[in-house]
């Protein structure tokens, strides 16, 4: 499947082919395309140029009630005249199918819903979480080639959220379907994905299964866009095969001279004693958030020269998230050490990926 | 029903109320009374006896019948067609990226602006080119579709939320069907305003069937009413009483189309 979108360019030279059953997740900021990309799978926009291919048909040029997919929108966009019988089954009514067999499907999808006891009302009568369960509902009942969610759980409450995304999944195990999700939660994406397609300024920046994407970041942003919190990133230099970024230096065999930044996960820092030998960074404690299970500690590197524009959006600091019971106090200096095997180191100019993990 | 509470407010709108209805008033009172006591100076409010008589005689007087007749066909055509027109041409101006939809519905808008006594003589010249004078038909063909009930229904369907036409295009419905299945279902309550106006403007147009019917029984209730004023002599009781005919109707749209406007308003819950 491959889409290009001209003029303002909002999805530029998008290209890629998605499994039958797979459940693809475009994540990105907002503004990144994703959106766009999947309302032209849609058929709701018309790419400017590319092909779209749904199993083995392009349809550029069919209307969207034609290319057999379904999609479940943000607002979920229920029909507010019918009752919610009616709205799952209004795609059925549309394609002429007997009585019978849509009210065996609407009653197939109220099942795996939940939605028994809701049959009879009208969306306004709906909360949130009952009315994006019967937008995937009325998708579900369609028995569709694809499904197209546009950032569907984003207009719920955190706690809904969480139990949603838990039955997305439960349901796509039961009707593996192939679908592309659009989200800009990575928490969501790296969740529900098969596969993470991670969008920024219309241009696939990594396309990968969630784990590759943390442990092996193809370019900066995605080191940056996922994980939370985020990887913390550190502008350094290198020079002679060794990166140095603020106290901490790491060997990067090969790489040529020249300005790089360091990555360094916040889970992968931890409190050295004095002794340590390992790479790392001496740090003033700032906030520090227990968690219960781990404690996140910011802090801000000691007479840290904020240089480049990477330590600027950074705001200098360091995030590491530690063990309970071993937190530093706020306004203490320590050193935040790293394994060297757990480094990673980006070009600077062009964010790529020169060394990983 | 339950009285609500009278406020300062009340003490001011009441009177202003009566006001309003005092024409009203008058013209049921006098619509009862008997032609002498309808002549009196200052008028009689309370008259002598209640003289349905009149009404008896305005539908025997002339062929009351008829014009009735005349006006609910002009108006049923013409109210049926103008939603359905309207409809159709507001959801393109609305939803549909044509060449050129700007311009034209700039254009339609300014015809708004044109009093119809500029256009009378020229719809007179088409009108009469298409044979319809002295015919109900000159009252329907100009007034099939009014640019008003385009511009208003338009304005109507943009505040609808897209994804809703979106969702049902996906879900396999073409443009029509959008439009009959999503979008007019939406729109209950901007339809029977444009109903219930265009019924008015219809019903109580005067100048126009004036100019293109000439013979009495082909005339709507308003021109036939006129008939009564003489130019030496007006029998008010019976014109009243014609009236009060005339505007039954007309009440009776407004409060069932005003239950149903509420009613519309209430169930949309247009937040999907």
């Amino acid at each position: 499947m491959t889409k290009r979108f001209g003029e303002v360019v909002a999805v530029d030279a998008l290209s890629l082919a998605i499994e039958d059953g797979e459940f693809m997740v475009f994540v990105g900021p907002s503004g990144c395309g994703k959106t766009t990309a999947l309302r032209m799978v849609a058929g709701l926009e018309r790419p400017s140029a590319g092909e779209i291919v749904i199993g083995d048909r392009v349809v550029n040029d069919e209307q969207p009630g034609r290319r057999d997919i379904a999609m479940v929108f943000q607002n979920y966009a229920l029909y507010p005249h019918m009752s919610v019988e009616r709205n799952i089954g209004f795609g059925l009514r549309q394609r002429r199918m007997p009585r019978a067999q849509i009210d065996a499907r609407v009653r197939e999808v109220s099942e795996l819903l939940e939605l028994g006891d809701l049959l009879k009302r009208k969306p306004a009568q709906l909360s949130g979480g009952q009315r994006q369960r019967v937008a995937m509902g009325r998708a579900l009942a369609r028995h569709p080639r694809a499904f197209l969610l546009d950032e569907p759980l984003s207009n719920l409450d955190a706690k809904l959220r969480t139990q949603l995304r838990a039955e997305l999944k439960r349901i796509h195990h039961l009707v593996p379907t192939t679908s592309i999700y659009v989200t800009h939660d990575q928490v969501e994406a790296m969740t529900l994905g098969d596969r993470i397609a991670v969008m920024a300024d219309g241009r696939i920046q990594q396309l990968g299964l969630p784990q590759e994407l943390y442990d092996t970041p193809a370019n900066l942003f995605v080191a940056g866009f996922i994980g939370s919190p985020p990887m913390n990133l550190v502008p350094g230099r290198i020079r002679g095969g060794v990166l140095t970024a603020e106290t901490a230096s790491v060997a990067c065999p090969g790489a040529a001279d020249g300005e790089a930044v360091l990555g360094v996960r916040p889970e992968r820092l931890s409190a050295a004693a004095a002794d340590d030998s390992r790479p790392g960074f001496d740090v003033v404690v700032g906030i520090v958030e227990p968690l219960g299970s781990e404690v996140i500690v910011h802090s801000a590197i000691a007479g840290a020269k904020q240089a480049s524009a990477v330590a600027a959006a950074d705001g200098g600091t360091i995030v590491a998230k530690l063990a309970p019971g071993s937190q530093p106090a706020t306004g203490a200096r320590v050193r935040l050490a790293f394994d060297q095997a757990s480094a990673y180191v980006f070009d600077a100019a062009t964010g790529a990926a020169i060394r990983r993990g | 029903m339950t009285l609500r509470r009278i406020s300062p407010r009340h003490l001011f709108l009441a009177p202003v109320a009566l006001i309003m209805a005092s024409p009203l008033i008058w013209m049921a009172i006098t619509s009862i009374e008997k032609p002498n006591e309808a002549r009196r100076f200052p008028p009689v409010l309370i008259p002598a006896g209640i003289h349905w008589q009149n009404y008896r005689n305005a539908v025997e007087s002339a062929p009351f019948g008829a014009w009735y007749l005349n006006s609910v066909i002009v108006c049923a055509v013409v109210v049926v067609s103008n939603v359905a027109l309207c409809a159709l041409a507001a959801y393109a101006f609305a939803r549909i990226r044509f060449a050129g939809s700007n311009v034209l519905f700039v254009v339609l808008l300014a015809t708004l602006m044109v009093p119809f006594q500029v256009i009378l003589i020229p719809t007179f010249l088409i009108v009469r080119h298409l044979g319809l004078i002295d015919n109900i038909g000159a009252l329907i063909a100009p007034n099939l579709v009014n640019a008003f009930g385009i511009f208003m229904l338009r304005q109507f369907f943009r505040t609808l939320p897209i994804e809703l036409e979106e969702a049902a295009r996906i879900d396999g419905c073409n443009r029509l069907s959008v439009l009959t299945k999503i979008v007019l279902p939406l729109s209950a309550p901007a339809l029977s305003t444009l109903a219930l106006i265009t019924l008015l403007w219809t019903w109580n147009d005067f100048l126009w069937p004036l100019v293109a019917i000439n013979t009495e029984s082909h005339m709507t209730l308003q021109v036939g009413l006129s008939t009564f004023q003489g130019a030496h002599q007006t029998q008010w009781t019976i014109l009243m009483a014609g009236n009060m005919l005339a505007l039954a109707p007309m009440v009776a749209a407004f409060l069932l189309t005003q239950r149903s406007f509420v009613r519309s308003i209430a169930a949309s819950g247009l937040k999907g």
